[in-house]
């Protein structure tokens, strides 16, 4: 069995919010790719998948994998209306930066910056965190997000009426509430299982 | 079976959220199929069921919402009291914890540590199992690989720890959604009628 913990003695975690390009370490074994069964490839959805230790290792469980990763697409991806994908990047940003995930909010730092071309505004909220002035729409969606993610949750029809007062409507609300959700479940996996590098 | 995101948020069909929801039916369907491979998996060999429900029980209190862990205290028995009894002396606030050492240490936020009350009563993979479950509910920035080896040292394997951590971080999930999504509901919409 490999039911052993991975540690990297020598290395030099990431110590700052960056939008550069991170790797990630992981401190469990991952699936070796030749254990890899069918169910496995339905876990991963994606085959380049099995060149990466971070999905590997959550392949050891591919039934939750597999929902795991087809939730997220339809949250970030989903292209029929509702929130424009920088605001869902936006929201996954903001989790991130607020629950200390450097590795998310790296990634998801990156696709708002392309679909926003607001790169300014991306590198205040990873420098300042999330209450950085970003101006009044990107505000309330991080607040949103915020709202969402701190316990005690403090998320109740005074923020939604915040985010209709910037224009925000239902669909585009529950997006957002399924952005900043989805990043409380993707920041503790990737927190807890390893470790970013540069 | 009944979908339980709408079962806990309390959406009807033909409703506004209900129509919102299949708008996003691929997210619905997988949200639901997260709960079902979590809560009725095919193998049972990593971490058993009522190791499950409790974990979810301790999670839902600890996110303050003990109307969606009685949802989870339903197959659980006379155990949920005494998870209850601990997530309620486990409560804090959060994200707490600390940054690697650098620019961000002034970020850093103390919080408290916690060890299981009732740890003989529970057993020492239940026990390791909240402790996990309380670091990746309040402070998640400081997991280590420490925290990993003493889950093994208790008797979990690789894959259990894998469930674990991906049953933890679902429901912080699932308690956000429904969170939301009933905050939705009880909004009135522009043209002053509720949207549930």
């Amino acid at each position: 069995m490999t039911d052993t913990v991975i540690t990297y003695p020598d290395h030099h975690e990431p110590t700052a919010f960056t939008r550069d390009m991170l790797g990630w370490l992981p401190w469990l074994e991952p699936l070796p790719e030749a254990e890899l069964t069918d169910r496995h490839r339905h876990g991963l959805v994606e085959p380049a998948r099995a060149k990466n230790p971070y999905f590997m290792l959550l392949a050891r469980d591919p039934d939750i994998l597999g929902a795991r990763t087809r939730t997220d697409k339809d949250i970030f991806y989903n292209p029929n209306a509702g929130l424009p994908r920088a605001e869902r990047e936006l929201s996954a940003a903001a989790t991130s930066r607020l629950n200390g995930c450097i590795y998310c909010a790296s990634v998801h730092a990156r696709f708002a910056v392309q679909h926003s071309k607001r790169d300014q505004d991306v590198d205040k909220l990873l420098a300042e965190g999330v209450g950085a002035d970003l101006g009044p729409r990107w505000n309330a969606v991080v607040a949103a997000s915020v709202a969402l993610t701190a316990i005690p949750l403090t998320f109740d029809t005074d923020t939604i009426k915040s985010l209709r007062d910037q224009g925000l409507d239902d669909l585009e609300i529950s997006d957002l509430i399924h952005g900043a959700a989805f990043f409380n479940w993707a920041n503790r996996l990737m927190l807890s299982l390893g470790v970013p590098k540069a | 079976m009944a979908d339980i995101i709408d079962q806990l948020v309390g959406i009807q069909p033909g409703t506004k959220l209900d129509g919102i929801r299949a708008q996003r039916q691929q997210a619905r369907d997988n949200a639901q199929a997260s709960y079902l491979a979590l809560f009725q998996p095919d193998s049972l060999a990593d971490m058993s069921l009522s190791e499950r429900h409790a974990v979810a029980v301790f999670v839902c209190v600890l996110h303050g919402k003990p109307d969606i862990a009685a949802f989870y205290a339903e197959d659980l028995g006379a155990e949920a009291r005494m998870i209850e009894v601990e997530a309620a002396l486990a409560i804090t606030t959060g994200p707490y914890g600390k940054y690697p050492e650098g620019v961000l240490s002034a970020e850093d936020v103390a919080g408290p540590p916690y060890t299981p009350g009732h740890a003989a009563a529970l057993g020492p993979r239940l026990a390791a199992a909240l402790a996990h479950a309380h670091l990746l509910v309040f402070h998640p920035r400081d997991a280590a690989p420490e925290a990993l080896q003493a889950l093994i040292d208790a008797g979990w394997s690789t894959t259990g720890i894998v469930t674990l951590s991906q049953l933890i971080s679902f429901l912080s999930f699932q308690i956000r959604v429904v969170v939301g999504l009933r905050a939705l509901g009880a909004s009135s919409d522009p043209k002053g009628s509720p949207v549930g």
